[in-house]
């Protein structure tokens, strides 16, 4: 393996004298784990969006992915293991994304200058996806280990007292709005890469695509928005009960 | 009426050492129908005969006339003067080729390079016997690749490409663009593994972000954004 690798190192070709297949494997991991974390943050957007509905239909939903029709009551484990699992993805995405970056005063300064002159679209979409996901890298981070590690604080209250008391809202909104903006660009990005939608006029269904995400992307950061205000809310309502957990008040007599 | 126009440009000489970069500016009259390629050569004949430029076709053919255009890779010979409202232009020589001077760049030794790099010729099945008929290839596949075969060269492409900004090995759309040339064409008898070994790196189709610049400036308007969408579907597949 170690000699392989240094024939590889040295002459840029396998033993074989072929090219490595790695970097084939590396660009489809980075789009194949940008998708799965794009389709885990349009679920968990929505499904946090449930304190829209009241802090029943919020609870309810915590208690689902604890698995309460599997185990009586639920446990708060399958949350951890959900968040590490993801925090996995999330890191081996980071890493095959950083490739792209500009790594050195030059290239940021050639990257910088490029985009600010020639004021193209897509180029700029991407100046975005790299502040973000650099953003993402710290907020992300923050947020995946606080849910490995305390599973057990969602609810209605739990995460309320955490977004207002525990002075979490100012992350969770900047980490809101870079996580929306990182997967719509990159959405759109691995449609255009892949050709998905091609179809038999690229440029028409380019402009299609484009539109749809950029509309869809808005209407996320104002659920988004307005899941976060009502979490505040309640979190600001409960200050003086803080560490109180949310019970369902039934009305069986 | 006709208005007054101020075009900028950069001028510099590299291979002066007594040269440095500086930002000429030159106020001229424009006529109707004026591209920037007539602008230029009125500056060069009555301004500033020391300014350099390159043209040879003023037809949008030959892609020699390529240069940053207020910020944008263009065609100064299919760039008109009246496009910009406030009269005033920038130009710059394109990055990413080597500077010859002021607005002139050597895109011709990086094409060479890149043609080198990619075979950027058929590598036929067999010997062509003559004597007999040529084999039919069907319309819409030979449509496809006279298609591709419209590249000019003019490296507007590469200018405009962020990853060819920041990483001068990248084999640009140009190069991705041809190798697809090939790749469609029935009469070359290389395999999508062969096309691997040629651009399957990060230096290659792997390099590519998607910025579809490329696409969006191409004088020609190749369909680069499908091509090459298409050819990193085949290279992750061999």
């Amino acid at each position: 393996m170690l000699q392989d690798n240094i024939v590889e190192s040295i002459l840029g070709k396998t033993t074989q004298k072929r090219k490595s297949k790695i970097p084939a494997k590396l660009d489809f991991l980075q789009s194949a784990t940008g998708l799965i974390l794009a389709i885990f943050i349009i679920f968990h957007l929505l499904f946090e969006a449930s304190i829209l509905f009241g802090k029943d239909s919020m609870y309810a939903i915590t208690k689902m992915f604890e698995l309460d029709f599997f185990i009586k009551g639920g446990s708060p484990i399958f949350i951890s293991i959900l968040a590490f699992i993801i925090f996995a993805i999330f890191i081996f995405h980071a890493f095959l994304a950083m490739r792209k970056f500009p790594n050195s005063y030059r290239e940021y300064l050639r990257l910088k200058t490029h985009a600010k002159l020639m004021k193209h679209s897509d180029t700029n979409l991407w100046i975005i996806q790299i502040t973000t996901g650099f953003m993402l890298f710290f907020l992300g981070s923050i947020h995946l280990y606080t849910m490995l590690t305390q599973p057990a604080n969602i609810g209605p209250f739990a995460s309320s007292d955490r977004v207002y008391s525990d002075m979490f809202w100012p992350m969770y909104l900047m980490l809101l709005i870079s996580v929306v903006l990182h997967a719509g660009v990159g959405i759109y990005r691995l449609i255009m890469k892949w050709g998905w939608f091609d179809g038999k006029n690229p440029k028409e269904n380019r402009l299609r695509t484009r539109k749809i995400i950029k509309i869809i992307t808005i209407i996320y950061l104002i659920i988004g928005l307005f899941s976060l205000i009502t979490y505040i809310k309640i979190g600001y309502e409960h200050r003086d009960s803080y560490g109180e957990r949310y019970k369902v008040i039934t009305n069986e007599n | 009426m006709s208005r007054e126009i101020t075009i900028t440009a950069l001028k510099y000489n590299p291979s002066d050492k007594n040269s440095k970069p500086t930002f000429a500016e030159y106020k001229l009259t424009e006529t109707p129908g004026m591209t920037l390629y007539i602008a230029l050569t009125k500056i060069k004949a009555s301004i500033d005969h020391d300014l350099s430029s390159d043209f040879v076709c003023r037809a949008g053919i030959c892609g020699a006339c390529g240069m940053i255009i207020n910020g944008k890779p263009r065609l100064a010979c299919k760039t008109l003067t009246s496009e910009f409202k406030d009269g005033k232009i920038e130009l710059l020589p394109l990055p990413t080729f080597k500077l010859i001077k002021d607005l002139s760049v050597d895109t011709g030794s990086w094409m060479k390079n890149m043609s080198i790099r990619v075979n950027s010729w058929i590598e036929a099945k067999e010997q062509t016997d003559i004597t007999k008929i040529e084999k039919i290839v069907e319309p819409e596949v030979a449509q496809e690749v006279f298609e591709l075969d419209r590249c000019i060269e003019c490296g507007l492409c590469v200018a405009s490409c962020s990853t060819a900004i920041m990483r001068k090995d990248f084999v640009g759309a140009v190069g991705l663009n041809r190798v697809a040339r090939f790749q469609i064409d029935p009469h070359d008898k290389r395999t999508d593994s062969d096309f691997y070994e040629i651009i399957g790196d990060d230096e290659g189709i792997f390099g590519c972000m998607s910025l579809l610049a490329c696409e969006d400036h191409c004088p020609k308007n190749l369909p680069l954004q499908s091509k090459i969408a298409y050819m990193r579907r085949k290279m992750v597949k061999v």
